[in-house]
This record gives structure tokens, C-alpha cells and sequence, in this order.
């Protein structure tokens, strides 16, 4: 077994071990800091599709984390009121069905990427960055000044949406499901990266003038990429409201596509499990540094220093060796 | 019709003239050498053939298609195949993958590629940066084959390696010629194994081409005159 299969093993079996002792424990806060972890995990499995394989330095991805959060926010919300969406042309009505939630936010995300793709991806380096950004901005903006749905105050999910066979309201349940939907989001991106697709689209990264010289374009590659990359941070969204049951203009904030940022760079940019041993540490770091001190972004930002100058790879790099991955630089 | 033809192309790097005249006719199941000292606008000429320098002047056909307006990946979808100057493989991904990432359809496959190379297929695992410089030109060579092109264009396949490699390069594309309905451009130094391999030459010369013909009429005050042998 190679170094870094094992070190994603070990993460995996820890992952499903902690909720679990904290359920015979009977501490559901600590089975609830593990769904965030999966939560932020599968944002940044999102993001790390983009990023590291296509090496797209996108700052506006919580546009479909908060676009996911939203589609779950504004069907519960309907639901519960008994209000529909829309009745003309056609009547669309509210639900608490997580699967029809999910559908939703993964297909108004992909939708979404597929229009903010389409322009952003013909600019590069710096503008990339600045127009992701903006359109992440465009979102907050308009998400406060919507008055129908909380505006700058939110919207609360009153009863966690529910999903068939399972009592989402126990922490380990509803866990399990996010657990599952990490693994499918793992899955199908490792699928993708060892892909005819995935090696073209790793190859644009690292010379897109090569890439073009052998017949593939390499703005139809990264389309599909962010589209794909969108609609996994937008399904992580809406289990994020639900598992709040509370959505706000503060999903669609850079700081949060920043954090997203964050979980991909601490664990590993381009590692399959980056995101999942970023996610997980830095959910350790706010829990004991934030009883610290109110001020524990300040150590974030040192071990972020380290982690960009000393182990590009990330914690998985540290711990596998560089050689392990696709190898964003 | 040629297959591949251009007439009195012209081009520029920004305000510098690099081309000023070149012309040059490719039919299918040929090779042609396109030969001259350096700097006078091989690799150029190739860059405008694959369209990732746009000429300004005259024609490039293909099937009698005029490329004008086509970008580098759709020349290559139309069947040119490139193996560029300095090898220039993906240096992040396998021997497999840099051959898999540009397939398309046709009879070249990823195992006609590794029984040509068959070194290929015992580093079919390593990084590409790992390989040696006859390995990595060995893999620029199957990565433009298994694009399945119609036209090879070989930019100093054998530049900077060692005479045992650079025999076994020139005796792939000997087969290749043999084996396959491929057309070839080849750019290299060596005249006596060009004149071995290709059924005619082009010379430019500060970017016209001012010869064309069989190798037998490449008398010593040419070869003197123009490529300085």
C-alpha cells in the first residue's frame, strides 16, 4: 500500500471512529464538530477539483456553498410555511426532502458555475482571482438586500430537513449521511483526476500551449472542471444549512471562500484527502485555540505562513512525501 | 491537392519580421526535411503550421482548408501532430498518463505506442521528469502518434542526445515511414540521415525559402552556401 493510500486510510477510519466514541460517550457537540469536518471537507473536495487539478486559484467558490445553503434555506422555509415558490407559470412548492434538496443545490450551483465560468475563465492568473471574488461579492450583496429571505439577518430552518429511512435529527445519523456524500465527492473526483479528462485538465495546468498543440482546448476542460468543482461545494452547502438550520449572506462572504481556501492549502492542494486532514485540523485549531484565545486566527495565519513556505504539499505532503500527488507547485 | 501547403507565408514576433517569404508542399506518405542554419525561421515555420504563431502574409492549407483563422488545438483535432523542439512533456504525470491525456480515436492506441517504444512501456509508470533525454523524446514522439495525426512535424527530434539514441530515433521514423500513410515534416541538423530519410528538403534562409528539391540535387555549393556543411 502506498504511503499517502494509507495516511488517507488512517484519516478515513478516524473520521468514522471520533463521532462514533462521542456517541458511546454520549457527547453529541463532539459528533456534530465531526459533521463540520466532513461539511468543510466536501466544500473543499469541491474547491481542490479547481484549484489543484486545474489550477484555478478561484476566491469566489462561496458563491455555490452559499447557493447551496439557500436552495435547502428557501424550499424548507416554503415548505414549513406552506407557502409555494412559485405558482406561474407553473407551481413549484417548498420541500424538506434532503434528496430533492440536494438535487437542487447541486444543479442551481453547477448552473451558476457554468454561467460565472464561462466568463471568468477567459481571464487568468490575477483577473481569475479578482472576478471569482467579485461574483462571490455580487452574491452577498444580494443575498442582504433580499428581504424575503432574512436578508442580512438569514433565514432559520426550523425542523432539519428529513431524508428516507433515517432520523436526521440524531447527530450520528445525520453525520453518517454527510459521511457517505464525502465519500461518493471523494470518489468521484479521484475518477475524474485519473480520467483521460483529469490528466488533460492536469496537463493544461502545467502547460496549457503544449496542451492546445495536441488538439485540446483547454477552456472547454476547465468549464467542466469548475462546473463540476461548483456543484460539490454547492451539495456541501446545503448540508451546512441543514446541519445549522440556519442560512446566511455570511456563507456567500469571501472570508468564507477564503476558509474554503484554507482547508485545501493546510491539508494539501491537489492531495485527494487535503481538504478532508485541512477541514479536520482546522476545526481542531478553532475548538482549542479559539478557548484560548478570541485572537486564534492569528495562529492560523503563522501555521499558514509555514505550511506555503516549508510543506507546499500540505499536511498529507508532510506526511506522504511530495512525490505522493498530482503536485500543484 | 497537398496536404499540407504553404505559399509565401509571412509572419512576425510583435514588430520583428520573422518570416518573409516561405513556401513549402506536403503530400500524404512523404517526408520532407526543412533545413537551415539557425535562426533562419525553422522552428517558425513550424510554430505557423501548427497555428501557435498566426502568419500575416500568404496562405497555409491544409486538405486545401485554409488555417488562417484556426487555433493550435483545432489544427491539431485536423490532424497535425507535433513533437516540439526540447521534448516538452507534461513533467507531473506518468509515461501512461502524457500518452493517454492527448488519445484520440484511430490506430494509434496506447498499445501500438508501447510496442513501438517498448521502453515506454517498462517506464509506462515513471514521471515524465524522471525519464532520460532519448525516453522523453521517445514519449514526445507517442503523444503526437496517439493524437492519431495525419501529418507528424518532427521539430530537432535528435538535438543533444547521445549518437546511440539518436540512431534509434531516426530508425523509428524510418519505420514510421515504411509502416504508416504518415506525412512527416522533420527539422534536424544532421544531413546525412535526413538525406537517408525524406524524399525531398526545403531550405530557408532568413526566413525564405530559397531551395527545394530532391536530396540528389543538394550539390556542395548549396550545402556549403546555406546550411554551412
Amino acid at each position: 500500500m502506498q504511503r499517502e493510500t494509507l495516511i488517507n486510510t488512517v484519516l478515513t477510519l478516524g473520521l468514522l471512529a471520533v463521532p462514533l466514541a462521542a456517541w458511546a460517550m454520549d457527547e453529541p457537540y463532539t459528533i456534530t464538530l465531526a459533521t463540520k469536518v466532513v461539511i468543510f471537507a466536501l466544500a473543499g473536495v469541491g474547491l481542490n477539483l479547481a484549484l489543484g487539478l486545474g489550477g484555478l486559484v478561484s476566491l469566489g467558490h462561496a458563491m455555490f456553498f452559499g447557493i447551496g445553503g439557500y436552495a435547502a434555506g428557501i424550499l424548507a422555509s416554503h415548505a414549513q410555511s406552506y407557502e409555494p415558490i412559485m405558482e406561474w407559470p407553473f407551481l413549484i412548492e417548498g420541500t424538506q426532502s434532503m434528496p430533492v434538496i440536494w438535487v437542487m443545490a447541486i444543479v442551481v450551483s453547477a448552473l451558476v458555475a457554468l454561467a460565472t465560468g464561462a466568463l471568468s475563465l477567459r481571464t487568468s492568473g490575477v483577473y481569475f482571482i479578482m472576478i471569482t471574488l467579485a461574483f462571490g461579492q455580487m452574491f452577498y450583496y444580494f443575498t442582504i438586500s433580499w428581504p424575503a429571505y432574512g436578508g442580512e439577518d438569514g433565514l432559520s430552518i426550523y425542523v432539519r430537513d428529513r431524508f428516507p429511512g433515517l432520523n436526521t435529527l440524531d447527530p450520528l445519523h445525520f453525520f453518517g449521511l454527510c459521511f457517505a456524500l464525502l465519500m461518493l465527492g471523494l470518489f468521484i473526483v479521484a475518477r475524474i483526476s485519473r480520467s483521460g479528462f483529469g490528466l488533460a485538465l492536469n496537463a493544461a495546468r502545467q502547460n496549457e500551449a503544449r496542451v492546445r498543440a495536441v488538439g485540446i482546448e483547454p477552456y472547454r476542460l476547465r468549464l467542466i472542471a469548475f462546473v463540476i468543482s461548483g456543484a460539490i461545494t454547492g451539495l456541501a452547502g446545503a448540508l451546512y444549512a441543514d446541519l445549522n438550520r440556519f442560512v446566511s449572506p455570511v456563507m456567500f462572504s469571501w472570508q468564507t471562500s477564503g476558509e474554503i481556501m484554507i482547508f485545501v492549502i493546510l491539508g494539501g492542494v491537489a492531495r485527494l484527502f487535503g481538504p478532508v486532514a485541512g477541514a479536520a485540523l482546522f476545526i481542531i485549531l478553532e475548538e482549542v485555540l479559539g478557548g484560548v484565545s478570541d485572537y486564534w486566527h492569528i495562529y492560523l495565519g503563522a501555521l499558514l505562513l509555514i505550511v506555503v513556505l516549508f510543506a507546499r504539499g500540505g499536511l498529507i505532503g508532510v506526511l506522504a512525501g511530495r512525490n505522493g500527488g498530482g503536485g500543484h507547485d | 491537392m497537398s496536404l499540407l501547403r504553404l505559399d509565401h507565408v509571412s509572419a512576425f514576433y510583435g514588430p520583428s519580421q520573422a518570416l518573409f517569404d516561405v513556401s513549402l508542399r506536403l503530400d500524404q506518405g512523404e517526408v520532407v526535411a526543412l533545413m537551415g542554419r539557425n535562426g533562419m525561421g525553422k522552428t517558425t515555420t513550424i510554430k505557423v503550421i501548427c497555428r501557435m504563431l498566426k502568419h500575416r502574409g500568404g496562405a497555409v492549407m491544409l486538405d486545401g482548408k485554409d488555417m488562417a483563422r484556426w487555433p493550435s488545438y483545432r489544427a491539431a483535432r485536423a490532424g497535425l501532430g507535433l513533437v516540439p523542439e526540447g521534448r516538452r512533456c507534461f513533467p507531473n504525470l506518468s509515461v501512461r498518463e502524457n500518452l493517454i491525456a492527448p488519445a484520440r480515436p484511430g490506430d494509434w492506441t496506447l498499445r501500438r505506442v508501447f510496442d513501438f517504444f517498448p521502453r515506454l512501456e517498462e517506464r509506462a509508470g515513471q514521471m515524465a521528469v524522471s525519464l532520460s533525454g532519448g525516453e522523453q523524446q521517445m514519449l514526445a514522439i507517442g503523444r503526437a502518434l496517439m493524437t492519431n495525426p495525419r501529418i507528424l512535424i518532427l521539430d530537432e527530434a535528435t538535438e543533444g542526445l547521445a549518437p546511440v539514441i539518436r540512431n534509434e530515433i531516426w530508425a523509428a521514423i524510418g519505420q514510421l515511414k515504411r509502416d504508416t500513410g504518415l506525412a512527416i515534416l522533420v527539422v534536424d541538423k544532421s544531413l546525412r540521415e535526413l538525406a537517408r530519410v525524406a524524399d525531398r528538403g526545403v531550405i530557408l534562409e532568413r526566413g525564405r525559402s530559397v531551395w527545394g528539391g530532391g536530396f540528389e540535387r543538394l550539390d556542395a555549393e548549396k550545402r556549403d552556401r546555406y546550411l554551412g556543411v
